[in-house]
């Protein structure tokens, strides 16, 4: 067995993160002329439901068929059928606390227990006043039966569980995050 | 369908609470319900891998992104990026952004009087090589003041953001200065309650790697989260 060495702890991203932090391409999980894309966006709002100028929204999925191009996923990595599919989005927020990332549905997963789950995209907020990125989940809302066997949606609690599934909008789809108060989002730890 | 998955450890004690009233802006920020627990799923341990298209040519060295050298103190800062078991995490991209040497970002936000410099942007990238090391070249950042307790200064930090091989390694954090008299009164950097922890975070002065007439170097190892044991694993021991 190796010694554990201790994990470097997590700082705040400050309020100058986007010197670092942003790409031009950032939101593009697929390529702009990628047909059947969708834009899933909204607003990260704080406590007092103000919106949060400084925050960076970060996204990781799967493709449409369920797969990940990565060592890991014990079926073996697979490129994606849709050329520049990244996986991966992210997005600074502007001044009235708007991010969004262009993207596709990504497939249902199987589970290492069997539960499979519905397709979801799991979620990074990073900015000031957040000693670490807090954590959480983007589920579809033409999913009904899906979401309701989902593994991890039926261990939050049912009140709060709207919390985690976008809203159908007139540009794509709707999801706020909001980091406290009234309708808090929830947040995982992972 | 079963299968087996890595599994990353816990690291929560190492960790800064995120309602820490000693840094304002926690205040409105943090969440104030508990948080659920994520298992790891197949989402949770694969991530973004992103490649060498991403860097730029002149991305690890700050000092030579304009026509002339910005003003300051040059280093080197490099090290290595491990997991929690010591093995080296090859090919994954560090982000960097700082504070030009006398302590102002280039960021309309910033509005300390100290003064820009045309020759710093204050951002890099790199990519781990094979053993996992990383190198930059850059200006030490000055300290500079902030808003929120009287006389607040931040202690001379840069940022680093990394990816690792998964999800759930993914870590921001800040690089600190050895022997920096403001760490007492930072609110951030001792938000982190365990000393040792702490200690995680302050790069050493590494004479070896200064480069005569010319750099200070600064090591620096990151360690992302390890994986736990798993069986395979234990019939090796």
């Amino acid at each position: 067995m190796t010694d554990r060495l201790g994990t470097t702890p997590s700082q705040t991203v400050g309020p100058f993160l986007s010197i670092g932090l942003t790409w031009a391409d950032g939101p593009y999980v697929v390529p702009e002329e990628t047909g059947g894309a969708v834009r899933i966006g909204g607003r990260v709002l704080d406590g007092a439901g103000a919106p949060v100028p400084d925050a960076l929204v970060e996204t990781w999925q799967a493709d449409p068929d369920g797969r990940f191009d990565h060592p890991d996923d014990p079926r073996g990595a697979l490129r994606p059928a849709i050329a520049g599919f990244r996986g991966f989005g992210r997005s600074a927020t502007d001044e009235l606390g708007r991010w969004w990332v262009l993207t596709v549905k990504p497939g249902a997963l199987p589970g290492p227990d069997g539960a499979g789950e519905a397709p979801h995209l799991d979620v990074s907020v990073l900015a000031r006043g957040l000693m670490h990125r807090v954590v959480t989940r983007i589920y579809f809302p033409d999913e009904t039966a899906a979401n309701a066997a989902d593994p991890v949606l039926c261990a939050v609690p049912e009140d709060r569980r709207h919390t985690l599934v976008a809203s159908e909008a007139d540009d794509g789809l709707r999801f706020d995050i909001r980091l406290q108060g009234d309708h808090e989002t929830v947040f995982f730890t992972v | 369908m079963t299968f087996v998955l890595p599994r990353y450890a816990d690291d929560t004690a190492g960790q800064p609470s995120l309602d820490h009233p000693d840094y304002r802006s926690t205040a409105l920020r943090h969440p104030t319900q508990p948080l659920v627990v994520l298992p790891q799923r197949l989402t949770e341990v694969t991530g973004p891998l992103l490649g060498e298209e991403r860097v730029g040519e002149l991305d690890h060295d700050l000092t030579r992104q304009h026509a002339g050298d910005p003003l300051g103190q040059r280093i080197v800062v490099h090290g290595r990026v491990l997991d929690g078991d010591g093995r080296p995490v090859p090919a994954t991209l560090v982000e960097i952004w700082q504070a030009n040497a006398a302590g102002r970002y280039r960021h309309v936000v910033d509005e300390t009087r100290a003064p820009i410099d045309p020759n710093f942007t204050g951002a890099g990238r790199v990519m781990t090589d094979a053993e996992g090391n990383y190198r930059f070249v850059t200006v030490k950042p000055g300290a500079y003041p902030w808003k929120n307790h009287p006389n607040a200064w931040r202690p001379a930090h840069i940022h680093l953001s990394l990816f690792g091989r998964a999800f759930t390694q993914r870590l921001v954090t800040q690089m600190y200065f050895p022997d920096d008299p403001l760490f007492g009164q930072d609110p951030i950097f001792n938000a982190v309650r365990d000393p040792a922890a702490r200690q995680r975070m302050i790069s050493r002065y590494d004479h070896d790697r200064t480069e005569p007439g010319w750099a200070l170097a600064y090591a620096f190892d990151i360690v992302l989260r390890g994986r736990d044991a798993t069986p395979l694993d234990d019939d090796d021991d």
